[in-house]
């Protein structure tokens, strides 16, 4: 544990030490805030008009107009920055050749592993924080439900995850961090499209890359409802990608 | 203290390192010798845990690196060629990190690292970027870095290479310092480094070992003959019937001639000791004797001798896979 701690430390200090960490949450929500603003624009007006309709209208319902929406173009705005997280966590140590450092040191490659997923994990995290600014703002003029919020974030940080452990894995394969983005950002738009020609597929394909698709699981969670099928989605998706990158450090070890 | 045995490492087709065998004592430095691509880097990376063997055995400090990995790394410390830094990090800090990945003690650490700093001479950089340092400090701190856990064995992986001259004279003094507490493994492909600073020798060659032994013994082993270096003003005389007749002399080489001027090469018998008579010889036939000196077998000549003799039937190619 103490080891994993120790490799976590090592790469915040990484993130938070250099620019990288800070110019990755700065322009995470600026982005986000540009999404949000439009949307609580738009929202504000729909509200406006629909009490210009009277007491018959339905009433608007800020998780599920504004906030959800702003997250699913969240979502769109991970699959840019979040490769940029990962890209370097293995690739860096190859070619710099500080992986001989962790390679001969009494340490497991789990616990380098973990180490580097808690930290991903971490600044992850500070950026999602970061994105709650604006969202807390609302409870000054509104009751937006908590509940909901909750359950929107949880979706939306394991959904990084899974990015996150692939990203890992795909770093680990190569010493170069451009090629690490760029497949990681590939594989994860492939995961998202994967079920968009569904219905022209057989009830059984369908039925599998619907499963596939990785942002479909999401949108449940926006609903404020936890499925442990979307659950188990992401949670097994993490454990494979960790999985994943465990064997892929053991083979590397043995080609040398 | 160290012990390979059988050790034999492949890269897919290519064979880097074939069947090697050697032990290393406690407290002992062995030099670790080659020309690049001799396998030397792999042989020290399965030695460190880096990567495992492909056949083959290597027991550190009593634990087998392939079973017990853990263990085995506990007790060694590595400087790779490239010293493992991280360029964001200060010195203190990376060694702060080190010690805590190398299961130093948490209540240590910091006076652990203060010692280590000291004992590599680069407590005045403590507080730099790795980034910002020279490629001798670089060194200094990838030396600190591999002594921080107090190791029983070390493996320096050319701890000279890329350094100026002062530099040099300054780690290989480092290092001397160091055995005794430490086993030290060190590779170069420098010949006087091994001479001055390791008790025994290692030789490889196209991932196969040519030799083991004192670097003393290395050079005797070579020369079955002494070599007496005459520089002579001949006045026009012949002096090689002079020279002939010194008992023990077995040949004569003309190397150089300048005007009367001449260089010989003269070798005796093993052990037989006769400047003394050479020198008379000289002066009582009535030439000049301008220089005279017992020409040593290099290191250098050993290696070559010993790489061209062995040059082996197969010719696997080894690239560079150091």
């Amino acid at each position: 544990m103490n080891n994993i701690l120790a490799i976590a430390k090592k790469e915040l200090h990484y993130y938070f030490g250099s620019p990288i960490g800070w110019v990755v949450i700065g322009l995470f929500t600026t982005l986000f805030g540009l999404f949000f603003l439009p949307g609580l624009s738009f929202f504000l007006q729909q509200s406006l008009s629909v009490m210009s309709m009277g007491a018959g209208a339905p009433p608007m319902n800020v998780n599920q107009h504004l906030i959800g929406p702003s997250i699913g173009n969240m979502a769109v705005t991970l699959l840019l920055v979040l490769p940029i997280v990962t890209m370097r966590t293995f690739s860096e140590e190859k070619r710099s050749g500080t992986i001989e450092l962790l390679l001969t040191s009494p340490i497991t490659d789990v616990e380098i592993i973990f180490g580097k997923f808690i930290a991903a994990m971490g600044l992850y995290a500070a950026m999602l924080a970061a994105t709650l600014i604006p969202i807390v703002a609302l409870y000054a003029f509104g009751t937006p439900e908590w509940k909901p919020l909750l359950t929107t974030y949880l979706g939306i940080f394991l959904f990084g995850g899974c990015f996150i452990s692939l990203g890992l894995f795909i770093s680990s394969r190569t010493k170069n961090q451009i090629i690490a983005a760029m497949w990681t950002f590939a594989m994860f738009l492939m995961l998202w499209i994967i079920n968009w020609g569904a219905s022209f597929m057989g009830p059984m394909s369908q039925a599998v890359v619907n499963y596939l698709a990785l942002v479909d699981h999401l949108e449940d969670f926006t609903r404020g409802i936890i499925d442990t099928e979307h659950l188990i989605y992401y949670l097994s998706f993490i454990a494979f990608g960790l999985f994943l990158t465990v064997r892929s450090m053991d083979s590397e070890r043995w080609r040398g | 203290m160290i012990e390979v045995k059988d050790l034999t490492k492949r890269y897919g087709p290519i064979t880097a390192v074939d069947n090697i065998s050697f032990r290393v004592e406690r407290g002992e430095i062995l030099g670790f010798l080659g020309p690049n691509g001799a396998g030397k880097t792999t042989t020290m990376r399965v030695i460190t845990g880096y990567m495992p063997p492909t056949e083959g055995r290597v027991i550190v400090a009593g634990f087998d690196v392939l079973d017990q990995p853990i263990d085995a790394k506990k007790r060694t410390g590595y400087l790779p060629e490239t010293p493992p830094l991280y360029p964001d990090m200060t010195v203190r800090d990376y060694l702060l990190f080190v010690a805590a990945i190398k299961n130093v003690p948490r209540v240590n650490r910091k006076a652990k690292v203060d010692q280590t700093l000291e004992r590599a001479r680069v407590t005045d950089m403590a507080d730099r970027y790795c980034w910002k340092l020279s490629k001798g400090y670089r060194q200094r701190v990838g030396i600190a870095q591999a002594l921080i856990h107090d190791p029983d064995v070390l493996v320096l992986d050319e701890p000279t290479a890329g350094l100026d001259p002062k530099q040099i004279i300054e780690t290989r003094q480092l290092i001397k310092d160091l055995a005794g507490d430490h086993t030290i493994v060190l590779s170069t492909h420098i010949l006087p480094e091994v001479s001055q600073t390791c008790q025994r020798v290692v030789i490889i060659n196209k991932g196969q070992v040519v030799a083991v032994d004192t670097p003393d013994n290395l050079t005797a082993q070579v020369g079955n003959s002494e070599v007496v270096y005459l520089k002579i003003d001949t006045l026009g005389t012949n002096v090689t019937p002079t020279l002939a007749a010194v008992p023990g002399v077995t040949n004569i080489f003309t190397t150089e001639t300048n005007g009367t001027v001449v260089s010989f090469q003269v070798e005796t018998q093993q052990g037989d000791d006769n400047r003394q008579q050479l020198a008379a010889a000289v002066i009582n036939q009535g030439s000049g004797l301008l220089e005279l000196r017992p020409m040593q077998v290099s290191l250098e000549e050993v290696f070559l001798s010993l790489i061209t003799e062995e040059a082996p039937e197969e010719s696997v190619l080894e690239g560079n896979h150091e």
